[in-house]
């Protein structure tokens, strides 16, 4: 410590270029998402001038057209559509992935857990176009054999589920093992018996990490756009059932944008920017939750 | 790595000689050039505009002093804008109405649609007033139409596309009206569907059917009104369910338009064309 006082000076000025390359990126990273934000206020600009808010929630049905008086631009079915998909999913996902990493952590026998954990992660690998094509290949005509006519919203949860699994089950397994082994010896000392720790100890030390896996696997399947394109069929219209075909937002964009031209085009903008705001509701939803969950640890 | 050296030595060898031979044929374009220079606007049909825009990219990559500007706005704002004289060509996705004979049009492809089903669907061919009739959810089951006992799975376009278009205006439905089971994007997710369900009718591009069941995918192309649905068919205009793609001008063309429309109806774009699943004309 004593030699300390010659090298601050050596210290000091690598890390004040550090410290202002890490602002300058950081400002990077804040500003390319304002300037999307940005991009698509402006872009949506001409279909909310010309169209009004309301019309986005009162229109009889989704037929747009380039002239904003020409067609009609109700986005509801498509909220619906894509929160109906984004909440299935996730109400499957979630208990499938925190149950897999306590399984990782607590139950399975050391080579059955790291093999477990590499099919995870391998599932966290596999392109989303692959699974939409799986989906419609293999899926898609067993739900058909339930119900006609099998591109649905129902086979849309199962891929979102698939897709979303590995997130939160790798989020929970790092939250898992972020425990600190003191907590889980003192479950022991007391005698408790596996179960017990893994409810009394393990789930409430790990609640916050738990969350941020859920909240990032929602966002992934709020947006998840190909293979949701391949399996859900994308008929505009609110699903009374699980085997109503659907369109989510995300959808509706890859599928008509290509072809889309002046307030059509802006109106997809403005689906765009419900997505955005979808997202940004979801992230502040997440950060009231957490302080929450480490107070209550 | 030393042994690697004559290696990119070869292909830097190799890519010059390309670049010699490339531009070999392009030798007299330099006198070409002293005359092709200057902007073209063309205007109109949505369908159209995507080619004509590949089109004028690579005309302008070989005349570097012309800009081509393609801006969209409909089948008629192309005959209007062509008319009146604010487009240099018009493009329109019709054949030229009698009325409009006092322009000049110039076909650069054809557009085909063709009603495809699943090839274990039994059903040989549908009419007209089928067809609307299951697109409008009149008839919902095969047994209707004399096909197996089974509830029909529609498979139709997202909006905005020009095969939604063309299938609309021939069928005289409007889009609203449509009861679909199944929206697609593009064609080969329209076959990719059909293929995998026997019991959906879809419609996509010719072209594009044509070469999917060609190369062993589970569909059949049905005829319409009794004429078989190929490229050749849409190519010698029998086939109902197609259309020509115009180039329309004012006055006889000369100069740089005449120049851009011979290029667009030359062998020379048929690959782009065929990119964008239309039907290349015999120049």
């Amino acid at each position: 410590m004593t030699s300390s006082s010659s090298s601050t000076l050596l210290r000091w000025n690598p890390d004040r270029v550090l410290a202002a390359g890490l602002r300058l990126c950081a400002a990077g990273a804040a500003a390319i998402a304002l300037l999307i934000a940005a991009f698509l206020a402006v872009e949506s600009w001409p279909a909310l001038r010309h169209l009004g808010i309301v019309r986005f929630v009162t229109d009889p049905s989704w037929h747009p057209a380039a002239d904003a008086a020409a067609g009609t631009f109700n986005l509801l079915p498509m909220v619906w559509g894509t929160l109906c998909a984004t909440a299935g999913a996730v109400l499957l996902a979630t208990p499938l992935g925190v149950l897999s990493a306590l399984f990782i952590h607590h139950y399975a026998a050391r080579p059955v857990a790291r093999l477990h954990r590499r099919m995870i992660e391998l599932l966290a690998g596999i392109p989303s176009v692959v699974y939409g094509f799986w989906g419609l290949v293999v899926l898609v005509p067993l739900i058909r054999a339930v119900q006609p006519p099998g591109a649905s919203l129902l086979a849309g949860i199962l891929i979102l589920t698939l897709m979303i699994l590995p997130t939160i089950a790798l989020m929970a397994d790092a939250a898992l093992a972020a425990i600190p082994a003191a907590q889980l010896r003192a479950a022991a000392a007391l005698g408790l018996s596996r179960g017990r720790t893994v409810v009394g100890v393990v789930l409430p030390a790990a609640r916050s990490g738990l969350l941020t896996g859920v909240v990032l696997g929602t966002g992934r399947a709020i947006g998840e756009t190909m293979a949701v394109l391949m399996v859900c069929g994308n008929v505009v219209q609110t699903p009374d059932s699980l085997f109503d075909p659907v369109r989510t937002l995300a959808a509706n964009i890859a599928l008509e944008m290509a072809y889309a031209m002046g307030d059509h085009r802006s109106a997809l903008f403005v689906s765009g920017l419900v997505l955005l705001a979808m997202i940004a509701a979801l992230i502040g939803i997440a950060a009231r939750l957490r302080p929450q969950a480490v107070a209550h640890a | 790595m030393a042994h690697e050296s004559p290696w990119m030595r070869l292909a830097l060898a190799l890519v010059v000689l390309a670049l010699f031979a490339c531009s070999e044929p392009s030798a007299p374009a330099p006198t070409h050039a002293d005359r092709l220079h200057g902007k073209l606007v063309i205007t109109g049909s949505s369908t159209v505009a995507p080619l004509v825009a590949e089109i004028g990219k690579r005309f302008e990559s070989l005349h570097p002093d012309v800009r081509v500007d393609v801006q969209t706005g409909g089948s008629s704002r192309g005959i209007a804008d062509a008319r009146q004289g604010l487009a240099d060509i018009g493009m329109a996705s019709r054949a030229l109405k009698s009325e409009e004979s006092d322009l000049h049009g110039f076909a650069i492809a054809r557009d085909g649609v063709a009603v495809i089903l699943n090839a274990a669907n039994p059903v040989p061919a549908l009419t007209d007033d089928q067809v609307v009739a299951i697109y409008t959810g009149r008839i919902t089951r095969w047994s209707e139409v004399g096909g197996a006992d089974a509830p029909i799975t529609v498979v139709n376009k997202a909006e905005g596309r020009s095969t939604l278009e063309l299938f609309l205006h021939y069928f005289k439905i409007e889009s609203p009206a449509v009861k679909a089971h199944v929206v697609i994007g593009d064609n080969e997710q329209g076959i990719k569907t059909v293929a995998g369900n026997p019991d959906a009718i879809g419609y996509v591009s010719v072209g594009a059917a044509e070469y999917s069941a060609a190369h062993g995918v589970p569909i059949k192309l049905l005829p319409m009104k009794g004429v078989v649905a190929a490229i050749a068919t849409v190519k010698d205009g029998s086939f109902p369910l197609s259309r020509p793609l115009n180039l329309v001008t004012k006055a006889e063309p000369a100069g740089l338009a005449q120049a851009f429309i011979d290029y667009a109806r030359s062998p020379a774009v048929h690959d782009l064309v065929e990119q964008l699943y239309f039907v290349a004309l015999e120049s």
